[in-house]
């Protein structure tokens, strides 16, 4: 199969079929079988497509699919034309508004349909940036850098590193604000990765994702990426946080502390919530709402600190009523650094499971433990089972989100190798990860 | 004045949209219903034209979408859940719909595609959330015979029903409810061959009744929606969307090709006084000071606002502006519908129609001259910010430059009289791309086999069998065949034993007398007719005790036949205590017997029945009264 067969998605007998008939995805075609006769334009096949249809699109617009057997007979009506994803005019900038780096690590924020073929395309570059959502043009100078093309569930520590150094770049470049275009799965971790590694910020770093593709026309991709770049532009914060929407309406977006958000629901547009923490402020008409007074202000003078490195030894554990211990002892055996524990509760895992940890923590293994409760803070003093954890050298570590403490833990131990540092770190608020208040909800 | 549409060349194509009576909608699980309550939740959202690489962005919709067109939808939880809020990807199409359409598709003759595909038709004036339609070809290549002829049927698809505007635009914001967002639609479409009004109305009626015959389309108004192509050789392609009676579309059909004609008519003339579409000029005069002391309240109000009033002159336009196209229709309605949808102006004024409307033969005179206007030039103006005024001013340049030109390609919305009026342009080509969270579905050859083997009959052959085995009148059994209760008729006659003709009448002529008197018949399970006509079939109830039976039914959900019949007395009555009643009555109207002889038996029957209307059998009464009478004698 050559390369052009394997875009193609065809297989099997549909793709012995093609391949008879000579025939190139985009071509207009004839299929003949018995007395039927169906005229199109040959389209793509998904991966996941079975191997006897042929798919073609109809004069009217409509794909159907015709079931290749022995007595069907394909031939070229008509050569195809290549989608011509043509370049927009290049817009000019404003040498007079904030200038922002975008950094696109996958995760469309913005694309393009080619209706004949259903391609979608992405679009990446300033310029594709600007003829896609024009109103971009009007809020900042856009220098718009592609990282990665990732599925954000394909990023690893080693590209929370990555991308903490392309964000210091541009920082040392001299940018007002940054933007990173992410995949919504794992941006939560991210945020948290990136509220470690970049430290003393003199500018504001937005996350922004989109729950709905970019290609169709009720995306929140645009709405979102405007309501971060306006933020990069002009909050008066050096954090940083994730910009998405605050409602299912496209009327504001909300601006989350970076360690202390996470994604909440499988599919709303308004998945991601500040968790244990008020939001930091709200986009709406262009405008910033602040929402909290505490907040490390915007300083172009201030010198970035940073810190990239993570170590991948450690790990998240969720307890569940019968888990078998023998993970701890796993994790031990293959010397994980550290052990996040996500407890029941206030903070709690069975008696059974209370010699693998002794195990682990004898290994100089760092066992913390938050909730799987996701809201409120750990109480360990309440309850025989915390006390017990307590004294077996598991520490608390308060109203910290779970996957925050992992990635928390990671960075600790690409900072350190010492072991009692690492605990004195964890428990320690580096960048508005605890909080000492936990305050009623809004 | 008749027109000849075979010497002009009408051409009409019909696509009927039908919704289907499934038990779920087409793209999650939520009740195929609507709410007519306050909403429980709303939200604003906006569309964002999608950039195509070769079709263009809808014009219409770009233009709405720069004006910050924001739509606030309303929803209630039993009728929506997140998939029509575009808040969850929607589940696998629905089956059942899927084998309804194949039914529909295979009573046309049609022939099955082998894997359906889910297609995302543009569309973005927030009829739907998603900013498309999702929508399938089920099957292509059809027909369906209307009288003599043979109308092709290019495809029968499945679709989802698009939300529904609620109140008017207040500012950039409209109002959709999307409670009717994923009900589904078979969408029919023919292939351009009528050439009448009237047959028109007969295709549909001929496709409705097939959809019908597949025992799942909803009834009502609404369910059923058409819309029409049509063209005549010299005219243009208008497609007119959304015609909800059958009666309108030979009316509609009409009104179209006057307007045509009359477009035509008007071209020429343009022409003939040396026009061309470049002689009309982009130009706008400010004419606020011409109308500073003016007695037109429309003006005033929009001076009072520190509105400007802009003016345009369209050269040779006299006396053409105000040509009727239609009933209450001229060309200046037509330029009016576009500065309103492209302005956003409330009206304009042209001077075929002044002085008028406080406007002096002075005003319009100074007017002339603001505008350097002849003899024979037309003149335009409209009150309201520059902004919106400059948008609608171009809309009527745009308008009589395709005056000129003929008649312009557009879409166009009916009125309930059958006229139309401007609704967009017509889009490009059908933007359409995959719906990739649909998987694809195979139709098998086992499927067909199996759809095909019980089919449900044709109207008109189901017609002449309920004629011959149910033995019903022509005028009967055609009420049955359009009744919701046509399956339901056969089920009681057979169940119940009760006379087919009582049963037919029921259904139809009595439940219509019913509904007009406003009892909701809809409240009526199939299940609780069935009870009743077996009731009556056993002898339990009398056929007269219906209306009051099925009235305290409709009254009283969740209850009983048997409570309704407790209720209300209803129980029958027993021949002895029957006897002994109507010996009673006769013995108290001894002197009325005496003095009309034969002809008491009526008076006394009306008594009887009066009192027991519902608990006795009349033709039993009869029997008794006779007997007794003779008796009396
Ligand atoms: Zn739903």
């Amino acid at each position: 199969m050559n390369e052009k067969e394997r875009l193609s998605g065809y297989k099997g007998e549909a793709l012995a079929a093609i391949r008879k008939a000579e025939v190139e995805i985009g071509d207009l075609i004839r299929i003949t079988r018995n007395s039927e006769i169906h005229e199109g334009i040959l389209i793509p096949r998904s991966e996941y497509g079975d191997k006897k249809h042929v798919i073609i699109k109809l004069k009217s617009g409509y794909n159907i699919g015709i079931r290749i057997t022995p007595n069907t007979k394909i031939e070229r009506t008509g050569k195809g034309t290549k989608p011509t994803f043509t370049q927009p005019p290049s817009l000019k900038q404003n040498p007079k508004l904030p200038k922002i780096a975008i950094i696109s690590t996958g995760g469309t924020i913005a694309s393009r349909v080619d209706y004949r073929t259903g391609a979608v395309r992405p679009a990446l570059t300033a310029s594709d940036l600007y003829s896609v959502v024009p109103e971009l043009t009007k809020i900042a100078q856009l220098d718009a850098q592609i990282l990665f093309s990732l599925l954000s569930e394909n990023i690893t520590p080693k590209h929370w590193t990555e991308m903490a150094k392309a964000v210091s770049n541009h920082i040392l470049k001299g940018v007002d604000g940054v933007v990173i275009a992410h995949g919504t799965d794992t941006m939560g971790y991210t945020a948290a990765a990136l509220t470690f590694s970049l430290q003393s910020l003199p500018v504001p770093v937005i996350l922004v994702g989109s729950q709905r593709s970019a290609d169709r026309p009720s995306s929140d991709a645009a709405t979102n990426l405007i309501g971060a770049v306006v933020a990069a532009a002009k909050v008066p914060f050096a954090e940083v946080s994730v910009a998405m929407h605050e409602s299912t309406s496209d009327s504001s977006i909300i601006l989350h502390r970076g360690a202390k958000v996470r994604k909440c629901h499988t599919s709303r547009r308004d998945a991601f919530k500040s968790v244990n923490a008020s939001s930091l402020a709200r986009v709406q008409e262009q405008r910033i709402i602040m929402l909290t007074e505490k907040y490390r202000k915007r300083d172009l003078t201030r010198k970035l600190d940073l810190k990239p490195e993570f170590n991948e030894k450690v790990a998240l554990v969720k307890f569940y009523p019968g888990m078998n211990p023998a993970i701890v002892d796993w994790y031990v055996k293959k010397e994980y650094r550290g052990i996040i524990l996500e407890g029941t509760g206030l903070g709690h895992v069975g008696s059974f499971f209370y010699e693998a940890i002794r195990n682990a923590v004898e290994h100089n293994v760092v066992v913390g433990m938050t909730s799987q409760c996701i809201w409120g803070r750990v109480g360990m003093n309440v309850y025989g089972q915390g006390r017990d954890l307590l004294a077996l050298g598991v520490i608390a570590l308060e109203d910290m989100l779970p996957e925050t403490a992992t990635v928390k833990l990671m960075w600790i131990f690409g900072q350190t190798r010492d072991v009692e540092e690492a605990k004195t770190l964890l428990k320690t608020n580096v960048a508005g990860e605890i909080s000492s208040r936990t305050l009623a909800e809004k | 004045m008749e027109i000849d549409y075979e010497k002009i060349g009408l051409k009409v194509g019909l696509e009927i949209h039908q919704q289907l009576d499934t038990s779920t909608k087409l793209f999650c699980n939520c009740e195929p219903k609507l709410f007519k309550e306050e909403p429980e939740i709303t939200f604003l959202r906006r569309l964002r034209p999608t950039q195509s690489e070769l079709g263009q962005i809808d014009p219409a919709a770009y233009f709405e979408f720069q004006k910050g067109l924001r739509i606030l939808y309303e929803a209630e939880r039993a009728t929506s859940c997140l998939v029509e809020m575009d808040e969850e990807p929607p589940h696998p199409l629905n089956r059942q719909a899927v084998e309804i359409t194949l039914t529909a598709a295979l009573l046309m003759n049609a022939e099955p595609v082998d894997e359906i595909h889910v297609m995302r038709k543009a569309v973005i004036d927030g009829s739907n959330t998603t900013g498309f339609q999702r929508t399938c070809v089920i099957a292509l290549h059809g027909e369906v015979k209307v009288g003599q002829k043979t109308v092709p049927i290019l495809h029968v698809s499945l679709e989802e029903d698009a939300a529904r505007k609620t109140g008017e635009e207040e500012g950039n914001i409209i109002h959709y409810r999307i409670d009717r967002l994923g009900i589904p639609l078979i969408e029919v479409a023919t292939a351009p061959v009528i050439k009448s009004p009237t047959e028109a109305k007969e295709v549909a009626l001929a496709i409705g009744g097939v959809l019908r015959a597949t025992g799942k389309a909803k009834r009502g108004l609404g369910t059923i929606r058409q819309d029409l192509n049509i063209s005549i050789t010299d005219g243009g392609l208008v497609e007119i969307k959304g015609v909800q009676e059958l009666e309108l579309l030979p009316l509609v059909v009409k009104y179209e090709v006057q307007r045509q004609l009359g477009l035509v008519k008007i071209s020429e003339e343009l022409r003939a006084r040396g026009m061309g579409e470049d002689i009309i000029e982009k130009e706008f005069f400010n004419v606020t000071d011409v109308f500073k002391q003016t007695k037109c309240r429309v003006l005033c109000k929009a001076l009072e606002k520190n509105q400007q009033i802009l003016a345009l002159k369209l050269p040779k336009f006299r006396d053409i502006i105000k040509q009727e196209l239609m009933p209450g229709f001229r060309l200046g309605t037509e330029m009016a519908d576009r500065a309103r949808f492209w302005g956003r102006v409330g009206g304009i004024f042209h001077t075929d129609e002044l002085p008028a409307y406080g406007i002096t033969a002075d005003e319009v005179e100074k007017l002339g001259e603001a505008v350097e206007a002849e003899d024979q030039d037309a003149v335009v103006f409209v009150a309201d910010n520059s902004e919106n005024a400059e948008d609608a001013l171009e809309a009527v340049v745009e308008r009589a430059r395709e005056a000129i030109k003929g008649v312009p390609d557009e879409t166009r919305a009916p009125k309930p009289d059958g006229t139309t009026r401007y609704m967009r342009p017509r889009p490009g080509a059908a933007r359409m791309y995959p719906e990739t969270d649909i998987p694809p579905i195979q139709i098998t050859e086992d499927d067909v086999e199996r759809i095909s083997s019980k089919l449900p009959e044709l109207p008109k052959q189901k017609l002449e069998r309920l004629m011959k085995e149910y033995k019903l009148n022509k005028k009967l059994a055609g009420q049955v065949l359009d009744s919701k209760y046509s399956l339901l008729f056969e089920t009681i006659v057979k169940e119940s034993k009760v006379s087919s003709t009582t049963v037919a009448a029921f259904l139809t002529e009595t439940l219509k007398a019913l509904k007009r008197d406003r009892v909701e018949i809809d409240k009526i399970s199939e299940y609780q007719f069935r009870k009743v006509f077996g009731k009556i079939g056993a002898g339990e109830l009398v056929k007269e005790a219906l209306p009051d039976i099925i009235d305290w039914l409709s009254k009283n959900e969740n209850k009983g036949v048997q409570e309704a019949i407790e209720n209300l007395g209803l129980k029958i009555m027993s021949e002895i205590e029957l006897r002994a009643l109507i010996g009673k009555v006769i013995e108290e109207n001894r002197k009325l017997i005496q003095e009309h002889h034969e002809d008491s038996f009526g008076i006394l029957m009306s008594i009887v029945m009066n009192k027991l209307r519902g608990r006795v059998n009349a033709a039993l009464v009869s029997k008794i009264l006779k007997e007794k009478l003779k008796v009396a004698e």
